[in-house]
């Protein structure tokens, strides 16, 4: 068992027989490999349930909009700057919080691993950055670093931004990445190879909304898409709709997404809708200076004006 | 009707004959997930796949399909009258769907067959499909099949069974529609395979290693299931977003929407999901699901009680496990049987012991 | 196969404003083609999907009563989409009706019976069928005494007051109409909510007794108790339930509550149903 498993359990026993908190939201251990489910725990007799593993890579501020009670939450880095916009946007406040702190190393991405085997997965388990896969045909051991998730291969936030409890030393920031690389290879496409690529990368959308639901930022009592006073878009299949959808979504994440890439992993299609989130974050740093979540007594970069504000991709 | 042996070298030639009779559809793969298409000319199914991401129920039941269309303009005198939109019902044919999926095509039938309606769109399209079956070999762990009314040789829904042999198929005509099939691929050659299929069908059934757990239910109290203590834990971790909807067979709900551009239009339904807060929620605001509490236990009760005691056939599910591998917070169907299944059983146990 | 969601093409006819805050009209349809009218035999209780072209479908129940002949009426609550866009429309337009459809009030049953009707606000639509149903020269004799509770928040918001009017004067109904409040000082009828004046006016149950009640749930809350209290059984309160709806004919699953759904298997259910029944509505 992880030390970050024991030392969550012991820090959520504490705050919970302490009174600190009424429930502490986590994860359990999953039914499936590589699956771990989020959950409440409310007594402290129930904390051996929490788990901690590279399977984590639900973002659990999607779990604390609008709550009123007091909670403990467990907070990787991305976690923890969504819990920070929440609280900038009045979703949540931050005293009503104990932020469990979890220094991350990084989410195993289910998809390369299943690509990588041949059969089904049977059982996954994780060691000194090694991933060892168990299928029909025998076991399989990957580098940890070459299964990771793509935006935790090149997130430079792994240590929570805030927190009240950590459960471990914080982990070394990844230095000498190039977390936009992947956007500017499709800046650099001319613009009928780019409408191809992402008519080719949401031609496969089935409008679950699974994105939309697993994003922190998507909170909105009525989204635009399921408006009907007035409709701003059709509700079928049509591509032209599908891509309204994912577009305005993703502007209306604009300088306030984090690239945890719950929208990805929680595709049951495989579409990396990224791809456009990440534009947006690229476009608020390079104009901005802004990076979402990363302080609790700065607004947002959309959120203010300032009379030098860069404006020449108003067209 | 005879089994009839397919040898590998007539396959895809009888499959090319078919198409004189049939557009084809079966599963393709891209590498990484297979679905149900049309196949092109030359074009053979993927038999190799495990099972396709989503379910065929497009196949009778389009994610989009027109159902009505209109005129708008002003100047035709037939305006704002609603018209049947032209459908093509020519006969088709899907060769290599699953058992299971082809048992949930039988239970979403009862919805869209009943004595005082019938669903004109998916029974069109059900009546025009001969369904060629492929017998499931190597069931995933996430398959249950077996305790879901179904199994990995189950015949129900189909017109044939194929059953893979090394050296081609084995196929077992169950309607005529599948005898006209086989007769059509010019595939002819009977073969004395009962007992092949009976083993072959013990040793699959043998290899399905999980279960849903719904004995219980059927009999269980409607009300004390719905008002039970676990529905919080069950529903904590749900996103509230359509994927195990979208992705089971068996999950029939849609909206109906009306698009109109300049001078015409068309009335359209899409799926729906009653996990989607809009799919209940009244023009004054108030909505009876309102909460994900209420929504994820629509769900479940809806395939393992509420349609139990409706149509007294088991449950809304034939455990082909979509919903388990693609749910993105592992909320999985069979925790949730056993929780619900157990509770009914202690709650009759204790009927019983006063 | 019949296209049951291909609607019947109507005109309307006639377009009555009900209510003084203009919320509520009347529409009156009749069919482009005549033979529609047979094919669309309904019994009072029912609903019908109108059904309009770019827009799309509500489903409201039938006010006008089998026993009317030559048209079909509909009282519309101005609220979302379609309903809005009706309500701007105008006599001679063509739209769709889609139906009947539903069960409707178990008139069978209350062949012999006495019936008491407790309604208020815009639902009293299916109970205006219903009322000019029982009180056909036809079909009066088929019921024992008939009574009426009818409340609206004001005066001006009743709705159908002429035939109210006359209603009251015969002696074969015997009316309840009261309104939440009102300024007019010659106002001659009931002031009160719907279930209180029902515990006043209304008969006791009895084995021959039924009661029909339809009205926002909040009337619907407060009058349950007290048809208790009248001694009206479970299976002797017949309510009317309303669900967000599409297909209407039990397909689409929207309206399930339970394994019934509303569309189809209601929307007239008994209050011992509903008892056994998720009160998701």
């Amino acid at each position: 068992m992880s030390t970050y498993t024991e030392k969550i359990r012991e820090i959520s026993q504490r705050l919970l027989k302490e009174c600190k908190v009424e429930m502490v939201i986590g994860f359990r251990q999953g039914t499936l490999p590589m699956m771990n489910e989020p959950c409440i725990v409310r007594k402290p007799e129930e904390v051996e349930r929490l788990v901690w593993d590279s399977n984590c890579g639900i973002n659990l501020a999607n779990y604390l909009t609008n709550r009123k009670e007091k909670i403990g939450v467990v907070a990787k880095g991305c976690d923890s700057r969504n819990i920070v916009t929440h609280i900038l946007e009045n979703k949540i406040k931050r005293e009503q919080l104990v932020i469990i702190g979890v220094p991350c190393q990084g989410m195993i991405d289910k998809r390369k691993i299943a690509a990588g085997v041949q059969g089904e997965i049977l059982s996954v388990a994780e060691a000194d950055g090694e991933v060892t896969v168990q299928t029909a045909a025998g076991a399989q051991t990957f580098k940890k670093a070459e299964v990771l998730q793509q935006n935790c291969s090149v997130c430079t936030h792994r240590n929570p931004v805030i927190h009240d409890e950590m459960v471990a030393e914080p982990v070394a920031e990844q230095t000498g990445v190039d977390p936009y690389a992947d956007v500017a290879a499709i800046e650099a496409m001319s613009a009928e190879e780019r409408w191809k690529f992402f008519e080719e990368l949401l031609a496969p959308c089935i409008r679950c909304y699974a994105c939309r639901n697993a994003c922190p930022l998507c909170y909105c009592p009525t989204c635009f898409v399921d408006e009907s006073k007035p409709q701003w878009v059709g509700k079928g299949q049509d591509p032209i709709d599908v891509r309204t959808f994912h577009f305005l979504r993703a502007y209306h994440c604009a300088g306030r997404c984090t690239d945890c890439g719950a929208c990805e992993r929680a595709c049951p299609v495989g579409i990396n809708m990224r791809l456009l989130t990440k534009k947006l974050n690229k476009d608020c740093l390079a104009l901005y200076g802004w990076e979402a979540g990363l302080a609790e007594d700065k607004r947002p970069a959309l959120d203010t004006y300032k009379a030098n504000d860069p404006e020449n991709f108003i067209h | 009707m005879k089994v009839i042996k397919i040898d590998k070298n007539q396959w895809s030639q009888g499959l090319e004959q078919l198409r004189n009779a049939f557009r084809l559809f079966g599963p393709v793969g891209n590498g990484k997930a297979s679905s149900i298409q049309e196949l092109a000319p030359g074009q053979a199914p993927d038999l190799t796949f495990a099972n396709t991401r989503l379910s065929p129920k497009n196949l009778v039941f389009p994610q989009s399909e027109v159902m009505l269309n209109y005129s708008l303009d002003p100047d035709d005198p037939e305006r704002n009258i609603l018209k049947e939109a032209p459908k093509d019902y020519a006969p088709r044919a899907v060769i290599g769907m699953r058992p299971c999926d082809a048992k949930a095509l039988s239970l979403v039938k009862m919805n869209f067959d009943t004595d005082q309606y019938q669903d004109p769109y998916w029974l069109n399209l059900y009546n025009a499909t001969t369904f060629v079956g492929l017998a499931c070999d190597a069931p995933a762990s996430t398959c249950f099949c077996t305790t879901a009314g179904c199994g990995p040789y189950h015949e129900e829904g189909l017109d044939v069974l194929l059953v893979s042999q090394k050296d081609g198929y084995l196929a077992k005509p169950l309607t005529d529609k599948g005898d006209q099939l086989l007769k059509a691929a010019g595939w002819s050659q009977a073969a004395d395979a009962d007992k092949v299929i009976a083993d072959a069908k013990a040793a699959a059934e043998a290899r399905i290693v999980s279960k849903v757990e719904s004995d219980s239910l059927r009999a269980a109290d409607t009300m004390a299931l719905y008002g039970a203590p676990f529905w919080e834990d069950i529903s904590f971790a749900c996103l509230n977003c359509g994927t195990c909807t979208f992705s089971c067979p068996t999950c029939w709900c849609f909206d109906i929407q009306d698009e109109a551009y300049r001078k015409k239009g068309v009335r359209i339904r899409n799926w729906d999901s009653c996990m989607f807060p809009i799919f209940t929620v009244h023009t004054t605001g108030h909505n009876p699901r309102d909460t994900k509490l209420q929504r994820v236990r629509q769900r479940f009760m809806h395939k393992l009680k509420y349609f139990v005691d409706k149509y007294d056939q088991g449950i809304m599910c034939v455990g082909c496990g979509r919903c388990v591998r693609q749910c993105p917070v592992n909320i999985d169907i069979r925790r949730v049987s056993a929780m619900m299944n157990s509770m009914a059983s202690a709650a009759q146990c204790a009927v019983g012991g006063k | 196969m019949e296209n049951p969601y291909l609607p019947y093409p109507v005109r309307i006819d006639d377009i009555v404003v009900e209510s003084e805050d203009r919320n509520l009209k009347t529409f009156k349809f009749v069919f482009l083609n005549p033979e529609d009218e047979q094919k669309f035999a309904y019994r009072a209780g029912q609903f019908a999907e109108l059904s309009i072209a770019g827009v799309g479908e509500i489903p409201i129940g039938i006010a006008s009563s089998p026993v009317e002949k030559g048209f079909i009426k509909f009282t519309v609550n101005k609220a979302g989409v379609v309903t809005s866009h009706l309500h701007n429309m105008q006599v001679g337009d063509v739209m769709g009706v889609r139906g009947p459809l539903g069960n409707w009030y178990p008139w069978d049953m209350l062949e012999g019976k006495n019936v008491l009707i407790v309604g208020g606000g815009f639902a009293f639509t299916t109970l205006r069928s219903s009322i000019i149903y029982m009180l056909d020269p036809a079909n009066r004799k088929k019921f024992k005494n008939i009574n009426v509770v009818y409340g609206a928040r004001t005066p001006g918001m009743l709705l159908y007051k002429d035939e109210l009017i006359e209603w009251e004067k015969r002696d074969d109904i015997h009316m309840h109409i009261t309104v939440d409040g009102t300024k007019d000082p010659n106002w001659k009828y009931n002031v009160g909510f719907v279930p209180p004046i029902t515990e006043q006016k209304a008969p006791q149950g009895d084995a021959d007794s039924y009661a029909i009640v339809c009205g926002p749930p909040i009337m619907i809350k407060f009058t349950q108790p007290v048809l208790e209290k009248l001694g009206y059984d479970h299976d002797h309160i017949i309510l009317s339930l309303e669900n967000r709806m599409k297909c209407g004919i039990g397909m689409c699953g929207r309206c399930g509550i339970g394994r019934e759904l509303v569309c189809k298997d209601g929307p007239v259910f008994t209050l011992a149903q509903i008892n056994r029944t998720p009160r998701e509505y």
